[in-house]
């Protein structure tokens, strides 16, 4: 068949897509967005695709899917998992019915995100096997296969991406598309419901036949071992190879090299390479994962082991094929000058005529008489209010942690306590610790930035916006009196900088709702 | 020929459009490729960059090895700067020089430019005038990679047709614009090398190519 030129994340998609799944469930977040966005745009035949309020529901919405028989991919960002913890470490007791992919971009080097979180961790946790691509083709076929996979192991199947995979481009061969005739719905009433007397049963069940599931992983054919030089063998971990293998090319002493593309880890591969060689480098983008597997508790192997725990490979942030190539002790190559450390940097900012700058304008000088007060900040464009000309917020922490910071803090005697939220943000993880404000008429000011969309991550659908939003604080049961609209405009400035002096004053909860859409979906 | 780019610039100028089209360029004529690029929050305002590699052969890093970088194609100046400790002994940069200043500690514009002609193989050109001259100042992005053009392993026709297949839902004036764009910035980066051979200083190049009207230019 024709190429298609395909983004890691689209390359996945596609592959799910052609492996019949019904829907896609997920949350924006890069660098996971593209996967759910790439189903949203087929048009080949129906997919159900609908972002979803945040990642567990998305995750709970595939696993019901998956129940019913059909095929389901759910996509999320490495700490949206956090958020999906829940059902995730269900999922893998009850099993997957049909098949059921769960990809998570993990971020390395924080490019987008707030931590470098490593999703292998999860899978080990919640017992679901995990598939890592190295390579956009291999981010298809694990698309593809992974469903299959899922039903004949009966259980979820997690396919791990990393940024640089997500979002580079390359040509995909793809492989004839397949509709999979339906499963039957699950009819046995004890499997899906956990009561301790069928999920004791359940997780026995599932830790008696692991050994079976960890030996069908490690046959996957992206497990591959290539027996070569003596004096080092090298683990290659998902993308990490590609770094391995463009430095080795043209050199005459290589190395032996396992390149690991499924967990569980191949052990009998693993074994032969130890057998093989004198001491092993473990290449891995992310955290330690599969070389702390290694030391284990005791930290001594039958061969030395060198990574990122004794400083072979920096212990933090993104790899490169250059630190790869340090790591292999292959010679530096020339450039054609040294770095240039004076250059100004240049960190992302508010677009010009956003709404969020005018409502910080706003706030700040609200808040100039208040040196004693906080701005607890949440995740979004919002988030760049942290940085020069604003400087206007203190936190930043995770989706919906700024209303409920502010509670915290407010009770603790911080006045004024203000949280800082989007539509979107507040829809995914703010309503929850809104009804605890309410409950307590916490002395606090919520911000609820509806800019009509999820800007950040690309302009998606909002769940929560406009009169929608106003409805859902009314039937939590914010004080319509301290429930306020007012509009993010410079003209409106002196009002709205009057209208938070007004609830920053006031002694229970107020909730402020600048409401200007994002200038990015005006264009 | 195996070519690794850095395409460089400020989110929202367009440097994912010189990638697409160089995509398209490679898949075209059959050539390999990997382009990794940046999404999310740096796209607001900040620096961005795309790694671009092509060749005959398998490709295996995403990402260009520092000191593999053949040339850097930025929209910016100051990001042109950004990227070139991954250039190779012998690397090209090529970059508009057309500051996008969104930052308070922007550097002074001539010693800016004056570091960038102080590498042994560049060229800067005035994009912003070129792209007006074809007839929207947006088609900056084309402009650098008209500049960049004879560098690469594809037919001129290959690009100028990826050009117009980019910009086709937007009409024909745009695609005319945006293939002006690129005949531009080819013809003033071929002025600008003569200059160079001929020993003309950068400054004095720089203030000769503002002389010269891209539509009478000569092609190269």
């Amino acid at each position: 068949m024709e190429p298609l030129v395909l983004m890691g994340d689209e390359a996945l998609a596609q592959g799910a897509l052609d492996a019949g799944i019904a829907g896609a469930f997920g949350y924006p977040g890069t660098p996971s967005t593209e996967i759910f966005e790439y189903v949203q745009a087929y048009r080949d035949r129906p997919v159900y695709a609908r972002w979803s309020a945040n990642e567990k529901t998305a995750l709970e919405e595939a696993l019901g899917m998956s129940f019913a028989g059909a095929r389901a991919l759910v996509s999320m960002k490495h700490v949206g998992l956090n958020v999906a913890a829940d059902p995730f470490m269900n999922a893998a007791i009850t099993g997957a019915n049909g098949g059921l992919l769960i990809a998570v971009a993990d971020d390395p080097g924080m490019h987008s995100s707030q931590n470098e979180q490593d999703s292998r961790y999860y899978a080990a946790f919640g017992h679901v096997p995990c598939l890592e691509p190295a390579t956009q083709q291999e981010a298809y076929e694990m698309g593809y296969a992974g469903l299959d996979l899922s039903e004949r192991l009966g259980l979820p199947v997690m396919v791990r991406l990393v940024t640089r995979l997500a979002h580079s481009r390359a040509p995909v061969v793809p492989k004839p598309a397949v509709v999979p005739p339906r499963r039957p719905v699950v009819s046995d009433p004890t499997r899906y419901t956990l009561l301790p007397v069928n999920a004791r049963r359940h997780w026995a069940a599932l830790a008696a036949r692991w050994p079976l599931v960890a030996a069908a992983m490690a046959e996957l054919p992206w497990n591959e071992l290539r027996l070569a030089g003596r004096r080092l063998g090298v683990v290659a971990s998902g993308i990490a190879h590609n770094y391995v293998m463009e430095n080795l090319e043209g050199e005459e002493d290589l190395p032996s090299v396992l390149k690991v593309g499924a967990w569980p880890a191949p052990r009998d591969l693993l074994s032969r390479l130890f057998d093989h060689v004198d001491e092993v480098l473990v290449v891995e983008d992310g955290y330690p994962f599969l070389e702390e597997a290694l030391l284990g508790a005791l930290g001594h192997t039958p061969k030395p082991v060198h990574g990122r725990l004794d400083g072979r490979l920096p212990r933090t942030g993104e790899l490169h094929p250059t630190n790869v190539r340090a790591a292999l002790g292959l010679p530096v190559r020339p450039t054609l000058t040294a770095p240039l450390s004076d250059l100004s940097g240049r960190p992302p900012a508010l677009c010009p005529g956003c709404p969020h700058a005018d409502t910080y304008l706003a706030l700040n000088a609200a808040m100039a008489t208040h040196p004693e007060g906080r701005v607890f900040s949440d995740i979004g464009c919002y988030t760049l209010g942290a940085l020069p000309p604003f400087r206007a917020i203190h936190t930043c922490v995770d989706m919906g942690a700024s209303v409920s910071m502010a509670l915290g803090a407010a009770q603790a005697g911080v006045h004024p306590s203000v949280a800082v939220i989007g539509d979107s943000t507040f829809g995914h993880s703010g309503m929850t610790p809104l009804l605890d404000a309410v409950r307590a008429d916490a002395p606090m000011l919520v911000i609820i930035l509806d800019n009509a969309t999820v800007a950040m991550t690309g302009q998606q659908e909002t769940a929560c916006s406009g009169e929608r939003l106003l409805s859902i604080l009314r039937g939590l049961g914010v004080d319509p009196a301290h429930l306020r609209v007012v509009n993010p405009l410079r003209k409106h400035h002196e009002e709205n900088v009057r209208i938070l002096c007004e609830e920053i004053a006031h002694p229970g909860l107020s909730v402020v709702v600048p409401t200007r859409a994002c200038i990015q979906i005006r264009k | 020929m195996d070519l690794n780019l850095i395409l460089a610039g400020v989110g929202g100028q367009g440097i994912l459009s010189i990638a697409w089209v160089l995509d398209a360029a490679a898949t075209a004529e059959g050539f390999r490729f990997k382009q990794a690029e940046v999404h999310g929050m740096a796209q607001r305002g900040g620096a961005v960059q795309s790694h671009l590699r092509l060749s005959r052969d398998p490709i295996w890093s995403d990402l260009i090895p520092d000191g593999a970088v053949d040339v850097v194609l930025s929209v910016e100046p100051l990001e042109a700067l950004r990227y070139v400790h991954a250039l190779r002994p012998g690397g090209t940069v090529i970059a508009s020089q057309n500051p996008y200043v969104n930052i308070p500690d922007y550097p002074d514009l001539e010693p800016l430019l004056d570091r960038i002609a102080a590498l042994p193989d560049h060229v800067l050109i005035d994009a912003a005038r070129l792209a007006r001259a074809a007839g929207n100042v947006r088609a900056e992005n084309m402009v650098l990679l008209g500049a960049a053009s004879t560098l690469l392993p594809f037919a001129e026709a290959t690009l100028l047709d990826q050009v117009a297949a980019l910009f086709a839902a937007k009409g024909e004036t745009l695609v005319r614009v945006n293939q002006d764009a690129f005949r531009f910035g080819k013809q003033m980066a071929a002025f600008y090398r003569v200059g160079l051979v001929e020993g003309i200083a950068p400054a004095e190049l720089r203030r000769r190519c503002a002389e010269q009207d891209p539509r009478t230019l000569a092609p190269a």
